[in-house]
């Protein structure tokens, strides 16, 4: 067949498919045969605006979620009243990665392009748990350091799990003894609005500095209770407030607290960054 | 271009036939992101391109639609609007996009763009239909946004961020109402407006749907 009637026929055949196109939409509206040619072209249409927006626009997406994350990690480090731009007090804060089973650092890949989401969805840089706060937990974490001439004044660790409704990912300002929370912040969370969404809100967040997370025997013991603290008990530097109406947002926050601060989580990379003080 | 016809579509839904004055329509979105300005507005603009957008596709494909799946049809064109207008949020606004987080998604549920689609624009022309959902969307967004004005004001001593009542705990004589930052607070705001509106035009008064009457007294007097 010559290239000249390989074309007429596709033509021939193309315009058989129009003109039974044409017919089809030609036929009443109730017709069964109109109705799902209609849902049909319906859904592709609208599957490929919806697909090109997504797929168009994540670059940018993507790139204002670095950019919240490097405004968030700033908050945590107490950089942002410190008169700096935002380039500046994010190049001053040391970012590192954690093998999270040995608790050492590993130099081997970029902690700025690496994605811990990412990597907790592949299974050979993950590994399956059995926890309330998250079921797969990736082998690597990034951590940030902020320090101030030499010496060591935060450890920030980025903590995620499940809320109520959604996964919260927040990040957690430790102090150089890497027990006290000297800030928290949670800076994606889908919890009910005006109730759980509060974990985000600054007035609770407030409730974390000072309070000892992991005891002196290096069990993670912080929880967030039902109702409010009683501040004269001994344990009240191990408890912070509920929040009212999100009972189940803060047993999420004290399930992820505690497994992030346990041995599965940064437990062996504490230990060991504050046991020599290897500021 | 605009005949008398047009300009009572577009001007009708602002007072006389307001979605959430008379239709009481939209309440859930009216009391969850009115305590700041700034999401108000935002929220009244993306939900006024839904709207219109909406209307104009459904009218134009309004004698194609099957009448056995016109509410499915309508429903996926809009969560499709909705779906692209979250994700230029996302792109462009993205502070904004944390704030008004699951909202810009409940536009899908809003009861004025599906109430529009399947009232008018599946039985109006394109351009009709145009102007009955940009007068929708005005009319969602003047109370939005009045609603939100006197929440922020009220409730934080602001508008649109700009501190015009000095706070107490920041040194000046302003106590900021906290009720005005809750859900109760928009719901007080709304019955007011509504109060107002209807004092204002009689006309939208409801008839009551029963009314006790005394047919015979059993005591003696």
């Amino acid at each position: 067949m010559s290239v000249e009637s390989q074309l007429r026929s596709i033509t021939v055949r193309t315009s058989g498919v129009l003109e039974s196109l044409k017919t089809l939409f030609r036929l009443p509206n109730d017709d069964p045969r109109k109705t799902l040619a209609v849902a049909l072209a319906l859904c592709l249409v609208c599957s490929v605006v919806v697909s090109a927006t997504a797929v168009s626009l994540r670059p940018l997406q993507a790139r204002n979620a670095a950019l919240a994350l490097e405004t968030e990690v700033i908050k945590v480090a107490g950089l942002d009243s410190a008169g700096l731009s935002s380039e500046e007090a994010f190049a001053r804060i040391e970012k590192r990665l954690v093998d999270l089973d040995s608790g050492r650092f590993v130099d081997d890949v970029d902690p700025l392009t690496y994605s811990y989401r990412d990597a907790a969805k592949n299974p050979a840089t993950s590994t399956a748990l059995d926890s309330a706060a998250i079921d797969r937990r990736p082998d690597r974490m990034p951590v940030y350091l902020v320090r101030q001439d030499g010496q060591l004044e935060r450890i920030i660790l980025p903590v995620y799990g499940a809320g109520l409704w959604s996964r919260m990912h927040g990040l957690l300002a430790l102090a150089p003894d890497g027990r006290t929370a000297k800030a928290l912040t949670f800076y994606e969370q889908r919890e009910t609005a005006g109730l759980g969404s509060d974990v985000a809100g600054a007035r609770w967040l407030s409730k974390w500095p000072g309070k000892e997370l992991i005891d002196a025997d290096g069990e993670p013991v912080i929880l967030v209770v039902k109702g409010s603290v009683d501040a004269r008990a001994p344990s009240a530097k191990h408890r912070v407030d509920g929040l009212s109406g999100a009972t189940l947002t803060g047993n999420g926050v004290t399930n992820l607290m505690r497994f992030w601060l346990g041995e599965r989580g940064y437990g062996p990379f504490l230990a060991w960054l504050t046991d020599a003080d290897r500021g | 271009m605009m005949t008398s016809k047009s300009a009572r579509l577009l001007l009708e839904p602002i007072v006389d036939n307001n979605p959430i004055t008379l239709q009481i329509l939209g309440i859930c979105s009216a009391l969850a992101v009115t305590t700041k300005v700034a999401p108000a507005i935002t929220m009244s603009i993306a939900l006024t391109l839904v709207l219109v957008g909406a209307s104009l596709i459904i009218s134009l494909i309004r004698r194609h639609m099957p009448s056995s799946i016109r509410i499915i049809i309508q429903m996926t064109i809009i969560a499709s609007l909705v779906i692209v207008v979250d994700e230029v949020l996302k792109a462009f606004a993205y502070e904004l996009s944390k704030q008004l987080s699951v909202f810009v998604g409940l536009i899908i549920t809003n009861c004025i763009v599906l109430g529009r689609a399947e009232a008018f624009a599946s039985k109006n022309p394109p351009w009709p239909s145009v102007l009955d959902a940009l007068g929708h969307g005005i009319g969602y967004s003047v109370i939005l946004i009045g609603v939100a004005a006197i929440r922020e004001l009220l409730g934080s001593g602001s508008l649109l961020e700009v501190q015009l009542l000095p706070l107490v705990k920041e040194g000046g004589w302003y106590e900021p109402n906290g009720l005005m930052l809750l859900a109760p607070g928009a719901f007080f705001i709304i019955g007011l407006m509504i109060w107002g509106v209807r004092a204002w035009k009689p006309e939208q008064l409801e008839k009551p749907d029963y009314r006790i009457n005394i047919l015979h007294r059993t005591e003696t007097r």
